[in-house]
């Protein structure tokens, strides 16, 4: 039987997997982006996992939202990837170092 | 079903939506010599807010909290009073920006209409009542701030801060996301209120709830700008125009201090203990790195931008006391550093002329020479930041001190004072370069006329409310 560990745990992994990919990724902007989205997958799955065993709608709503903002986060991400692109004909993580943070 | 009369308390937020919408058609439709009109028009909307705000209470009398629109946006005085000072900051960030960014071809209805929407979404995060509500108006905002930063096009440095910015701010929504889903797993519920009740009846080891706050302080730590989560600040500070750091660095303070009382007291007030030594944590490596780092700074708006973590740190000291005191001091604290840092960046921004960029501490030698004035006024904001009396920013921090002192944290409070001075140095190191140094260059300072006006008020507040601190002691006072 599948019970809400299950979910949680599945939830975790790839939160985890996205986060490791935000800090190991050393090539491509574009995965970056990719993780971002697959951490608000990760989320979406808590919530529906929750939703569903508390027998609370609440977190399906919030699930929505978050679809929407996703969206329009990464909207937002390309046109300033396609500004970064224009600027510098490279989106490789690792030259972008002209800020030194 | 929520009753049609309580939009009404809504007016505030319902008025910027509708008259941004307005500038971004008359922006569509008004010609390129037109664009002053935006500029008022975007003012006039913080005055209608304004206007709104004060109006939907009687005036003097504190604001009954009052839960609207089935719970999700509640209205209370805390929150009028921080959405007064968001539209203030506002008008000094508008009035400021107007002559920077006409010399940088910037001035366009983009950029007032994103900086609006960015306030919205400040007021939303601070009446939120529900956590669905706090994180749209996150959103709203930061997704605004992410546009503006790579408002400057053709800007190398802009563009790779605002990739940056754009990756660590949705890593921390996520995180903060992550947090509130946990949250609810363990209380069932998305309400403010109902989450505090959950807390208050959990047991001590409820490990759901412990991740879900563990996950929530380091969201709130990344949008605050806090160590160890502070990389992105120096780099967006330093890469995005001056107009645009001027916006970030000042009212998205007075909303992230809105999204902590919210999240961690009106919500997880009961787990205290926990969240307590979690912001010590970040208090102390904040006052730390902040103020040791910046003192390497050539760059002055690294430099700010490493104060900015500093302070940061101050405003938790205030947040982890736990107690009204404690919040109120945070409060004012977080009201006076928007101000300050809104003052240090004007003075930035008027030192900056078409195709030069006031960025190095080298252009601020013997400034004196040059404006005395503008000198005296950019000497008030530094001391000011910097904390000394009879400036309001002393205030600030001895308050905060003052909580954390009543709350028992001694060593907490003498370490940020070690600190304090410390950061001293390096804000005395620009009042030293503007009087004690020749001028790098004998162009005279020509500044106009309302950004010179504004300016000048903002550094004299720091004078006036700091030989007169009651009134603004009081407000806070009143909103908890």
């Amino acid at each position: 039987m599948i019970g809400l560990a299950h979910f949680l745990i599945l939830g975790a992994i790839l939160f985890c997997i996205s986060v490791a990919g935000i800090f190991l990724n050393r090539k491509n902007v574009l995965i970056l982006l990719m993780a971002i989205e697959l951490m608000l997958l990760a989320v979406n799955m808590n919530f529906v996992a929750f939703s569903r065993f508390l027998g609370n709608t609440d977190g399906q709503v919030f699930v929505f939202f978050i679809l929407t903002v996703a969206a329009a986060e990464a909207a937002i991400g390309l046109a300033i990837l396609v500004v970064l692109f224009r600027n510098r004909q490279t989106i490789n993580v690792q030259e972008l170092d002209s800020l030194k943070g | 079903m929520f009753e049609l009369s309580e939009l009404n308390a809504l007016l505030p937020e319902i008025l910027v939506l509708t008259l941004t919408c307005v500038i971004l058609l008359v922006d569509l439709y008004g010609s390129e010599q037109r664009r002053g009109l935006i500029h008022l028009l975007s003012i006039a909307t913080l005055v209608f807010a304004a206007i709104a705000t004060l109006r939907i209470h009687e005036p003097g009398q504190t604001v009954e909290s009052e839960i609207l629109l089935n719970g999700t946006l509640v209205r209370d005085q805390m929150g009028d009073v921080l959405k007064l000072f968001v539209y203030l900051v506002m008008g000094l960030v508008f009035v400021y920006s107007k002559g920077y960014l006409r010399d940088r071809n910037l001035f366009k209805g983009e950029f007032f209409v994103l900086c609006l929407f960015g306030m919205l979404g400040m007021m939303v995060m601070i009446s939120a009542a529900n956590m669905l509500t706090l994180y749209l108006g996150l959103e709203l905002l930061a997704l605004s701030t992410y546009a503006l930063v790579a408002l400057d096009r053709d800007n190398r440095l802009a563009s790779e801060s605002a990739m940056k910015y754009f990756v660590l701010g949705a890593l921390a929504s996520g995180m903060l996301l992550y947090g509130m889903s946990m949250i609810y797993g363990a209380t069932g519920s998305l309400d403010l209120s109902e989450i505090a009740e959950g807390v208050r009846g959990a047991s001590g080891d409820n490990l759901v709830l412990a991740f879900g706050l563990t996950f929530i302080v380091v969201g709130l730590a990344f949008k605050f700008g806090a160590v160890p989560f502070h990389m992105w600040v120096p780099d967006v500070y330093h890469g995005s125009p001056t107009a645009v750091t001027l916006f970030i660095g000042s009212a998205p303070k007075l909303a992230a201090f809105a999204l902590a009382i919210r999240l961690l007291d009106d919500g997880l007030g009961g787990l205290h203990g926990f969240w307590q030594s979690m912001l010590i944590l970040l208090a102390v490596a904040s006052l730390a790195i902040g103020n040791i780092v910046a003192i390497a700074q050539t760059n002055i708006k690294r430099m700010l931008a490493y104060s900015t973590i500093s302070h940061v740190g101050f405003i938790f000291l205030g947040l982890l006391a736990g107690t009204q005191e404690g919040y109120e001091a945070a409060m004012f604290y977080a009201i006076v550093y928007a101000m300050m840092a809104a003052g240090a960046f004007g003075v930035v921004i008027l030192l900056s002329r078409a195709g030069f960029e006031a960025e190095d501490l080298d252009d601020y030698r013997g400034l004196n020479q040059r404006s005395p004035w503008f000198a005296f006024v950019m000497l008030m904001l530094m001391a000011s930041l910097a904390g000394f009396p009879p400036f309001v920013g002393f205030f600030a921090k001895l308050q905060v001190v003052k909580a954390a002192v009543n709350a028992d944290l001694v060593w907490l409070a003498v370490l940020s004072v070690v600190f304090a001075v410390i950061g001293a140095f390096y804000y005395l190191r620009v009042i030293k370069l503007m009087y004690m140094d020749e001028p790098t260059t004998d162009e005279p300072l020509r500044a106009p006329v309302d950004l010179g006006t504004v300016l000048s008020a903002n550094g004299l507040a720091q004078l006036i409310l700091g030989m007169f601190p009651g009134p603004l002691i009081a407000i806070c006072a009143a909103a908890f």
